[in-house]
């Protein structure tokens, strides 16, 4: 469970985030959907630790994330932001290795590698696990960083845009990933989206953001409906009832 | 919980094949140590060639020894160069998350270009004279390291803490000590030049061997901590995020291992004078003959790469050419090449 307690960053006097107190419940995958410069990201960040606050508290499975040990925190937590780019020369697996390092401190054991080859498998990447990272395609490349937080072996998973600069195939595959994860694996998944409609499928609680607050939140049933949605987005959003659920229409 | 592995095993590839590790596959590891032998053969090699050729005596008499012993010197000085520009470039790239530069360019090499010339200008010929000794070596060892400390601890400590506006100030401080340098050299007169542009080209001459008890032991503390740190430096190497992802504290991390590093830079400096590109040339070496990302294999080809460059180029220099003063010009030309080549093949920075 992640428990954030009038939670407020300010950037400068225009931009700020919060108060927000929110609680993502344990299991399943959570949803941060909203406008471009809502705050999901910088919420993002600072559940993982990665950003200081300036003032409330969050708590990821009933640890505050600003006073408990960084080397603690990295068994608990894991985060994915959008960029990744290494200058380093890995190969997936190294990549992937490098997840273990909270436990290990680097000296891997034989249960680091099943757990290792377990996170390579889970995501299709045991042909792949031998190549180097320049030498993959984007999709491949996003699965080894969602592969190397998976074996990181944290109950709580938080990925900032996955989805960002894959296509239609690759999205698909990555969300079904995803819901297997938190399904099989039992994880909690916070995620950043951009499509509505990725979200209105594939998570079990959709939080809504705006002008650096949670607007909304709850189930997807509740929230993918014509009002809350045009109402979010600032654009007008129709609901209508596709093959496989909600469908959001906004073009 | 996970389930049980289902993907079927490839053929040709067991469960014992798939391990992790910086050198993953047999033909890395064997690469790996072929060409460690060949650096350490061609290190020991060169150092032999130093010692015995055109010595006069024959191997192993006492007269040899005492000759090599007299050599000796300039080995040692190269190996510490060695050691310090390739540890501190190695682990400067890592924390600054660049490949292409060089904590030369933090303003050491300036620093001392500008103590030299200052003291010169100020005291004439006896300034030279009066900057050497043990005392004045370990003092301007701690200005440089006291500098760059600052210089880190301000600029990564502020709001705007980035290692690209440390690394922008650097340069501009470095540019600003060279432009007092130039300044305070026109003034000069010729014969006072001539002795101070001698000190101011890196050369194993410089070393003087009373530096040494004070050298070796600082080099021996900041290479223990840098290379015993190598597991973390893999992960540092990964960029911010993914550092404290994995519950490191990514700024302590830097800012120690900067620590170290200006220790390492300011030692080589204050011992033999500026090499820019040398640490460059490599650590851009060692990455392309260890072929992996793991500190604790790149450090020692760096080293031996670092020392077999030395001290190739001063064999060669000094037994075919007959021109051993231009080595460290040699070194230079050869580094920035490569620098250039480098980012040119790579077509950014």
């Amino acid at each position: 469970m992640i428990t954030l307690t009038e939670v407020h960053k300010k950037y400068s006097s225009e931009v700020t985030i919060g108060p927000v107190t929110l609680e993502i419940p344990t299991g399943g995958i959570t949803a941060l959907v909203g406008p471009n410069g809502a705050g999901k990201s910088t919420m993002l960040t600072m559940v993982g630790r990665l950003l200081g606050i300036d003032s409330g508290t969050i708590e990821v499975a009933g640890y505050d994330v600003t006073s408990t040990a960084s080397k603690d925190l990295a068994k608990i937590v894991s985060i994915l932001r959008q960029e990744n780019h290494f200058v380093t020369r890995l190969t997936v697996r190294q990549l992937v290795a490098f997840g273990r390092f909270p436990h290990s401190k680097g000296r891997l054991t034989t249960t680091d590698e099943e757990i290792i080859s377990r996170s390579i498998d889970f995501l299709d990447l045991a042909e792949l696990e031998g190549r180097y990272l320049d030498q993959l395609s984007g999709g491949q490349r996003q699965r080894a960083y969602v592969a190397m937080v998976l074996a990181q072996d944290t109950e709580t998973v938080l990925l900032d845009e996955p989805l960002n600069n894959l296509d239609m195939k690759h999205s698909v595959l990555m969300m079904q990933h995803l819901k297997r994860a938190a399904q099989e694996l039992n994880r909690t998944i916070v995620i950043v989206l951009h499509d509505i409609n990725f979200a209105g499928h594939y998570s079990d609680y959709i939080c809504a953001m705006k002008h650096g607050k949670v607007v909304q939140f709850g189930t997807p049933e509740r929230i993918m409906n014509d009002e809350i949605l045009s109402e979010v987005f600032e654009t007008p959003v129709q609901v209508i009832d596709g093959p496989n659920g909600p469908l959001a229409v906004y073009y | 919980m996970a389930p049980p592995r289902t993907t079927p095993k490839l053929p040709g590839k067991s469960l014992f094949n798939r391990a992790s590790g910086a050198l993953p596959t047999k033909k890395t590891r064997t690469r790996y140590w072929v060409v460690f032998s060949l650096m350490l053969a061609l290190a020991l090699s060169f150092s032999f060639g130093l010692l015995a050729w055109d010595n006069p005596m024959p191997v192993g008499s006492d007269g040899f020894w005492l000759i090599a012993q007299m050599r000796g010197s300039s080995i040692l000085t190269m190996a510490i160069v060695a050691f310090c520009q390739a540890v501190a470039t190695v682990s400067f790239q890592t924390v600054t998350n660049n490949r292409i530069i060089t904590p030369s360019i933090m303003g050491f090499e300036s620093l001392y270009i500008a103590v030299q010339t200052a003291s010169v200008f100020f005291m004439g010929a006896a300034g030279v004279v009066a900057l050497q000794g043990i005392w004045q070596f370990t003092l301007q060892v701690a200005i440089m390291v006291v500098l760059a400390c600052l210089l880190y601890g301000w600029l990564l400590s502020g709001k705007l803490g980035n290692i690209q506006i440390m690394l922008l100030v650097g340069i501009i401080l470095g540019a600003g000590l060279g432009s007092i340098s130039t300044f305070m050299q026109r003034m000069l007169s010729p014969s006072e030049f001539d002795i101070l542009t001698a000190k101011l080209f890196g050369s194993m001459n410089n070393a003087d061997m009373s530096y040494m008890p004070v050298a070796i032991p600082l080099i021996l503390i900041a290479g223990f901590f840098l290379i015993s740190n190598s597991r973390k430096m893999n992960i540092v190497a990964l960029g911010r995020d993914t550092t404290m992802n994995l519950g490191i504290n990514h700024r302590t991390e830097v800012m120690r291992t900067l620590f170290f590093v200006s220790i390492l830079m300011a030692v080589s400096t204050a011992l033999v004078g500026p090499m820019t590109f040398l640490g460059f040339l490599v650590a851009t070496l060692a990455y392309q003959l260890a072929d992996t990302y793991d500190h604790r294999f790149v450090f020692p080809i760096a080293f031996l790469t670092g020392f077999v460059v030395l001290s190739g180029a001063y064999f060669v220099m000094k037994n075919i050419f007959y021109a051993q003063g231009a080595v460290s010009i040699i070194i230079e030309a050869v580094g920035g090449i490569t620098f250039l080549i480098f980012i040119l093949r790579k077509g950014r920075l």
